[in-house]
């Protein structure tokens, strides 16, 4: 139980470095921001419910007023803006992407949690934060998928940054899985 | 950890945290029927006089706590622009000020202990048992403590990353990044178990 909560609440403080640490460069040279990669590596390295958890717990803190938002955002008002559906969307993309990956873990390779992360962290998470940015705006679905559309090959990315260092991790420490 | 609440005392700091959200919760309900131009800048108003109280130092706190809602504004103001639907365009933008302004105005004057107290006074309401409420908060404190620890060991890593290479960190750091947090999960989930557990 010990080691559950640990590697819930420290996963969250690793998402909330993710977004206070300098960006990192991707081989082009475009600078990105590692923080919503760390929900994909959430669900994919802790698993479904730890990562939705480690996620949820984030969040809450956020919401409590802890600037730990890429960027220092945080507080009460992020909720009500028009990126709310990714704020909520983040524990069931976490959720979602630990499903396939720990159903595919036993597979190795980094293609499967790479797969798993656009599932979890991109599909289901866009249909999210699509569904919140129409609903604050009073835009319709089309038209607020295609505002959101630019941000999609970033997130692709991501996520197959996502599954090759859960490839990565697992090399490294194989007991994790089952911890 | 810096928290986003003011240090500039206002009477808001003051009310109680519940009847706060509870007052916020309301508002934004509210909010979603102010559907006209007149409706949704009264709404605006409102806040702003809500700011008012704090003084004008508190003011420009709160319009810096803003500064995301522009990029989106001008997203949203250029889309009506282009669809010509300008009005709605600006209760839009209006009334989303007014929900993120009011949100912030009770992150503003509410401190960190305040808002947990709430969600205590909540869980223990839903009967969640006492051995997960405790959890919870364990969890809240390890994150609040580890946060910053794990940032400066990413820092550490991106400096180390530096000294030996002329090109920027690329994403191969976040692996020895990752694997820090889980070795420090390991090691406090030892130490608390060493002290009773959790």
């Amino acid at each position: 139980m010990e080691r559950n909560i640990t590697l819930i609440a420290l996963f969250a403080a690793l998402i909330a470095a993710l977004g206070l640490v300098p960006k990192f460069d991707l081989a082009s040279g475009v600078p990105i921001t590692a923080q919503s990669m760390g929900f994909m590596l959430a669900g994919a390295v802790l698993g479904a419910k730890r990562g939705a958890l480690a996620a949820l717990l984030f969040l809450g803190l956020v919401a409590l007023g802890l600037p730990l938002l890429a960027g220092g955002r945080g507080g009460l008002g992020v909720f009500a803006g028009p990126t709310v559906g990714f704020l909520i969307g983040f524990p069931v993309a976490a959720y979602v992407t630990g499903l396939f990956a720990q159903g595919w873990a036993e597979k190795g390779g980094f293609i499967l949690p790479a797969l798993a992360a656009i599932i979890g962290g991109v599909i289901v998470l866009y249909v999210f934060g699509i569904a919140g940015f129409a609903l604050v705006t009073g835009k319709g679905i089309a038209a607020s998928t295609s505002i959101m559309a630019v941000f999609i090959p970033g997130d692709l990315i991501k996520a197959v940054l996502a599954g090759l260092i859960t490839q990565a991790l697992r090399k490294a420490r194989p007991d994790l899985a089952a911890a | 950890m810096i928290s986003l609440t003011s240090d500039i005392r206002t009477p808001w700091h003051g009310v109680a945290a519940g009847p706060k959200l509870l007052a916020l919760c309301l508002w934004t309900l509210a909010l979603s029927y102010a559907g006209t131009v007149p409706a949704a800048l009264e709404a605006c108003v409102v806040v702003v006089m809500l700011y008012a109280v704090g003084g004008w130092a508190f003011m420009r706190q709160g319009l810096r706590l803003l500064k995301p809602l522009w990029f989106f504004a001008a997203i949203v103001g250029g889309w009506h622009v282009v669809t010509g639907e300008i009005t709605q365009g600006l209760v839009i933008i209006l009334r989303l000020g007014a929900a993120i302004g009011s949100a912030n105005l009770v992150t503003l004057t509410t401190r960190l202990d305040k808002m947990l107290a709430v969600i205590e006074r909540c869980l223990a309401v839903l009967r969640v048992p006492l051995i997960a409420r405790r959890r919870l908060a364990l969890a809240v404190g390890l994150v609040i403590r580890f946060t910053p620890v794990l940032a400066q060991k990413g820092t550490a890593l991106a400096t180390a990353w530096r000294a030996r290479s002329p090109r920027r960190p690329g994403w191969r750091l976040m692996v020895p990044f990752a694997l820090t947090a889980l070795d420090d999960a390991d090691r406090v989930a030892d130490a608390i178990k060493a002290r009773g557990g959790a």
